[in-house]
C-alpha cells in the first residue's frame, strides 16, 4: 500500500467503529430456534417447498407434478371438491390447511442436476423457510435432496424416484418415498411375464448407464431368473445416446428371445422405436416370438414411442384408469380443473403432500421428529393404491403394483396404457436387509434446530 | 502489499461488499412483496463468492492469455471430488479437502493442458470440452465405484474418517473448521429486516479475497505481461525465440487449481458431489460469466458470476401466484394481459431472461457490466469533474 490514502490505522478505526455500531444493535435470535425444530411457521401460515424439474429432461413430468401440487394445496386449505382427502381412511385433515395454518408454497427448478436440485432446496429453507421439501422426477436428485433435508432438519417427501437406493443403501431418517422401486417392479412383472412367455427364454438386457439402470437391471435379472429364465447379455448403454441401433443389431445375433429395455424417459423412447424398426417385434427366435419389455412405464413415455408401445408390458405405480374411489375422485378433481387426466408422477407428488399434511395433523406439529413418528408404520387406503403401508424400517410404501400394456386401440391420446395384473403387496414385499437394499442406515430424526 | 493506489483500493472495496454482503443482499423487509429479490441467505451468498473464485481463474487463462477453455468445469469437479474423499477418509475439517482439492485439479490441469496446449484456438477449446465430457461420462457412469455415479457422493456416519475418530450412529458428519459448523449461522434482526451471517460464507469470503489479491499480482506481474502478449500475438512472440508454452501451460494450471478450490469449497460448504458439475453447460457457465462481467477486467468476472448466480435462484424461483399477487392491484384484463407477457420469462424462463440479457451486454456493452459501470462511471464524472477519486468498483484492469 505504499502510495495508499487508505492507511493501515485508518482502516482498523474505521472497522472498530463499525463493528461497534453492529454490536449495540438491537439483537434476538429468531422465535423458531425456541420451537425446538428448523422454520417452524410464523403467524398463521406455513410454507411447503415444491422442488421439481421444470427444465431438463424431465420437464413434462415436473410440470404434471407442479400441478398436482396446486391441486393438494387448493384441497388442504378447504377448496375444491376436496379429492382424495374424501377417501383417504385417515380423516385427521379438516380441510382448513395444516393444524389451522393455511398452506403457502415456493417452487424451484431442480434441472435435474443434483447440484441446481440441492441450491434450490436450500434456498427454500433458508430464505423461504419452508418446513418441508417435495418433488423431483430422477433417484439422483432425491438422493441428493433427502441428503440435503436430513443434514438440514426438514422432512422430505420424494416424488418420482425408482431406484432401490433412495430406500435403500442411502436412506435417510427424515425422507420418505410412496412410489415404488425397482425391486417392486421386478417382482410384479416376474409372474406375468411367466404367464404370457412362459419359463424357457432368454433375455438381453439394454440398460441405461447411471444407478437407476443398474438396481432396475439386477431387480429384473434375479426376478426372472428366478423362474428359469437365462440372461444371455447385459449391455450398459450411455445416458446420452440417442441412437440404439448399434446397440439392438447384436441383439439378434445372440440367440435372446427376449430385449429387456432398462430406460426411462427419452432414452427408452428412442431404445424402443429402434427395437421395433428393425423388426425385433415380427421375429421368431428360439421357436419362439420375440419380445419386448420396459420394466418402468409412464404415460408421458407411452405417447413418446406412440404405436410402438402396443402390447408391450411393463410395470407403474398408478393409472388413471383405475376404478376404486380414490384414484376416481382424484381423477375427477385433476380432470375438472386442468382438462386431462393426471400421470403416475402426479398422484404420487399429490398423495405425498397429503399423507405429509395428516402425519402433521395427527402428530400435532410440524417438528420433523413427530412427522417421522406418525408416518413411520402408518396403514391408511384409498388413495388409488389400495392398502398402503409406510414401512417404519426404510420409510418406502408397500402396496400394490400395477402391470400394464400398451394398448392395443387406444381411445385417446391419454389411453395409452392398460391394466394386465394388479400385484398384490405380498408378493413385492421384501425384507428390510435384502441383499439389494442392504449397506444404509436411517439414522434418526433431526429437527434441525 | 506491493499494489497500486487504484489495485488497492479496488480490493479494500471488494473486501467491504464481501464483509457486508449480508446487509447488501438483503435490502428488503421480510414479509414485504420484494423480499421474493433478497439474495443474502447463506447457500446463495456462498455461491456467489465460489463462483466468483471459478470465474477469476478462468479469467487468468481467458482474460489474459485468450485461450478458451471449453472444458473447466472438469477442473471444478475433479476438485469437488477430490475434496468429497478427503472428508470421507481423512476428517470433516475443510483444511485437508480444499487443500487436496487445489493439488489434485492441479495435476489434472496439467495433463489436460499439456495435451490441449499443443493446439490454439478453436481447437484447443475442443480439446478441452472434450476432455471436459470425457471426465463427466467417466464420473457419471464408468467409475461409478469411486464417484457415486448419478447419485453423487455424500459423507456418511460409516466412513472411516482416521482423523475424527467415529461418529454416534445415525449423527449426520458436519464440515467443520477447527469445530466451527460451516452451516452455524446468526441471525440478526432489525426491525423487520433479517440479516444471515454464516460462517461457511466469511470462510469462503476470505478464501476468495486471497484469489482476488493473487489474480492482481499475476495481472500486474511480467508473467501477467508475458500471458498479455501472448494474447496479442503468439506468433510474432514465437518468431523472437521466445517459448510460449511454458506460460500458458503454467497459466492454465493456475486457472485449473482456481477452478479446483472452488470445486473444493463447494464441497466444504455443502458435502455433496454430482457428476452434473463437470457438464459442458457448466463449462459454458463460466465462459459466459466471464464474457458478461468483462473478460481481462480483474472484478468483471466476480460481477458476471454474481449476475447469474442471483437469476439462477432468484429468478427460477418467481411463479404463476406469486405475479399474480404482484399485479392483483390491477383491473382484471390488464392483469390477465401482464401475466402472460411476462410469465415466460420467469420460472423455468430464466434460461431465456438471461439469455437476453446476455445477447444486450454483448451487442451494446462488449466490456461487460464494468464498461456499462465505466459508462455510468464517466457520466458521473462530468457533472462532477472536482471529484477524481477512481471508482473502484469500475476501473479496467488494462
Amino acid at each position: 500500500m505504499s502510495n495508499s490514502k487508505l492507511t493501515r490505522r485508518g482502516l482498523i478505526k474505521t472497522g472498530a467503529v463499525a463493528g461497534a455500531a453492529g454490536l449495540t444493535l438491537p439483537t434476538y435470535l429468531r422465535a423458531d430456534a425456541h420451537a425446538g425444530y428448523l422454520n417452524a411457521p410464523q403467524g398463521d401460515t406455513v410454507t411447503l417447498g415444491f422442488n421439481v424439474p421444470q427444465s431438463g429432461p424431465y420437464a413434462d413430468e415436473g410440470a404434471d407434478e407442479l400441478r398436482a401440487y396446486e391441486l393438494a394445496v387448493e384441497h388442504l386449505n378447504g377448496g375444491g371438491d376436496g379429492g382424495m382427502m374424501n377417501t383417504f381412511t385417515s380423516k385427521a385433515l379438516q380441510g382448513n390447511g395444516i393444524l389451522g395454518k393455511k398452506v403457502e408454497y415456493v417452487t424451484g427448478d431442480t434441472q435435474t442436476k443434483s447440484d441446481a436440485a440441492r441450491a434450490s432446496a436450500k434456498s427454500m429453507i433458508e430464505k423461504d423457510g419452508a418446513v418441508m421439501i417435495t418433488g423431483g422426477s430422477s433417484s439422483g436428485v432425491a438422493v441428493a435432496v433427502q441428503a440435503l433435508c436430513q443434514e438440514a432438519g426438514v422432512i422430505f417427501m420424494a416424488g418420482l424416484t425408482h431406484s432401490n437406493d433412495t430406500t435403500g443403501k442411502d436412506k435417510r431418517a427424515n425422507g420418505f418415498r410412496h412410489f415404488f422401486n425397482s425391486y417392486m417392479s421386478g417382482a410384479a412383472l416376474a409372474p406375468v411375464l411367466k404367464n404370457a412367455y412362459g419359463s424357457d427364454r432368454k433375455a438381453y438386457h439394454l440398460t441405461a448407464d447411471y444407478n437407476w439402470g443398474y438396481t432396475t437391471e439386477e431387480a429384473v435379472k434375479s426376478s426372472t431368473e428366478a423362474m428359469g429364465w437365462e440372461t444371455v447379455n447385459a449391455v450398459k448403454t450411455p445416458l446420452t445416446q440417442t441412437d440404439f441401433s448399434s446397440y439392438i443389431a447384436p441383439v439378434l445375433q445372440s440367440g435372446a428371445d427376449v430385449l429387456v429395455l432398462n430406460h426411462y424417459g427419452g432414452n427408452m423412447v428412442n431404445s424402443l422405436t429402434n427395437a421395433v424398426q428393425f423388426g425385433l417385434r415380427d421375429k421368431q427366435v428360439n421357436g419362439k416370438n420375440f419380445e419386448i419389455i420396459v420394466p418402468l412405464y409412464s404415460r408421458l413415455m407411452a405417447k413418446g414411442a406412440g404405436a410402438n408401445v402396443k402390447g408391450i408390458f411393463g410395470s407403474t405405480n398408478w393409472h388413471w384408469s383405475l376404478t376404486d374411489e380414490g384414484s376416481k375422485a382424484f381423477v375427477q378433481s385433476f380432470g375438472t380443473k386442468y382438462g386431462f387426466p393426471p400421470s403416475q408422477a402426479a398422484h404420487t407428488c399429490y398423495v405425498q403432500a397429503l399423507l405429509y399434511a395428516d402425519a402433521c395433523e395427527r402428530a400435532g406439529t410440524f417438528n420433523p421428529c413427530g412427522v417421522v413418528e406418525a408416518l413411520e408404520g402408518f396403514e391408511f387406503d384409498g388413495m388409488g393404491n389400495g392398502k398402503t403401508l409406510y414401512r417404519a424400517d426404510d420409510h418406502q410404501c408397500f402396496k400394490d403394483v400395477l402391470v400394464v400394456k400398451g394398448k392395443e386401440n387406444p381411445t385417446s391420446e391419454f389411453d395409452l396404457l392398460e391394466i394386465v395384473e394388479v400385484t398384490p403387496v405380498e408378493q413385492v414385499t421384501y425384507a428390510p436387509d435384502h441383499p439389494q437394499f442392504a449397506g444404509g442406515s436411517l439414522g434418526t430424526c433431526n429437527p434441525g434446530a | 502489499m506491493g499494489l497500486t493506489k487504484k489495485d488497492f483500493t479496488l480490493l479494500i472495496i471488494v473486501a467491504i461488499l464481501c464483509v457486508f454482503a449480508p446487509f447488501i443482499l438483503n435490502p428488503f423487509p421480510e414479509g414485504s412483496a420484494m423480499a421474493q429479490f433478497n439474495a443474502g441467505y447463506p447457500d446463495l451468498m456462498q455461491r456467489l463468492v465460489i463462483f466468483g473464485i471459478f470465474a477469476i481463474g478462468f479469467n487468468i487463462l481467458f482474460g489474459l492469455t485468450g485461450y478458451l477453455s471449453f472444458g473447466h468445469a472438469a477442473f471444478l469437479g475433479v476438485g469437488s471430488y477430490a475434496a468429497i474423499w478427503m472428508m470421507k477418509l481423512l476428517t470433516m475439517n475443510v483444511i485437508p479437502a480444499i487443500v487436496i482439492s487445489v493439488l489434485v485439479a492441479g495435476l489434472f490441469s496439467l495433463l489436460v493442458g499439456w495435451i490441449s496446449l499443443r493446439r490454439s484456438g478453436i481447437y484447443f477449446s475442443i480439446l478441452t470440452l472434450a476432455f471436459a465430457q470425457m471426465s463427466y461420462a467417466l464420473a457419471y457412469s464408468v467409475l461409478t465405484p469411486i464417484t457415486g455415479g448419478e447419485t453423487g457422493l455424500q459423507p456418511k456416519y460409516t466412513d472411516p474418517r482416521i482423523l475424527d475418530g467415529a461418529l454416534e450412529p445415525g449423527q449426520t458428519p458436519r464440515a467443520n473448521l477447527f469445530g466451527l459448523d460451516m452451516k452455524q449461522s446468526f441471525e440478526l434482526t432489525m426491525g423487520d429486516w433479517v440479516f444471515t451471517f454464516n460462517a461457511g460464507y466469511y470462510v469462503a469470503a476470505v478464501i476468495m479475497l486471497v484469489a482476488f489479491y493473487l489474480s492482481i499480482r499475476i495481472f500486474r506481474s511480467p508473467f501477467g505481461m508475458m500471458l498479455r502478449a501472448v494474447k496479442s500475438n503468439q506468433q510474432r512472440l514465437n518468431y523472437t525465440g521466445l517459448n510460449s508454452k511454458p506460460y500458458t501451460l503454467a497459466a492454465f494450471v493456475i486457472s485449473g487449481m482456481y477452478a479446483g478450490l472452488a470445486g473444493g469449497l463447494l464441497v466444504a460448504m455443502d458435502t455433496q458431489v454430482g457428476a452434473e458439475r463437470m457438464f459442458w453447460t457448466a463449462s459454458g457457465e463460466v465462459v459466459l460469466m466471464t464474457i458478461l462481467g468483462g473478460a481481462g477486467t480483474l472484478i468483471g468476472p466476480v460481477l458476471g458470476a454474481g449476475f447469474i448466480k442471483y437469476f439462477e435462484n432468484i429468478v427460477s424461483k418467481i411463479n404463476k401466484s406469486i405475479l399474480e399477487q404482484w399485479f392483483a392491484f390491477m383491473p382484471d384484463g390488464i392483469e390477465d394481459l401482464l401475466i402472460t407477457l411476462v410469465y415466460p420469462f420467469i420460472g423455468k424462463g430464466w434460461h431465456l431472461t438471461l439469455g437476453i440479457l446476455f445477447m444486450l451486454v454483448v451487442i451494446f456493452l462488449p466490456g461487460g457490466l464494468v464498461e456499462g459501470g465505466q459508462r455510468v462511471g464517466r457520466l458521473f464524472k462530468r457533472k462532477k469533474p472536482a471529484d477524481d477519486k477512481p471508482d473502484g468498483k469500475t476501473t479496467p484492469a488494462e
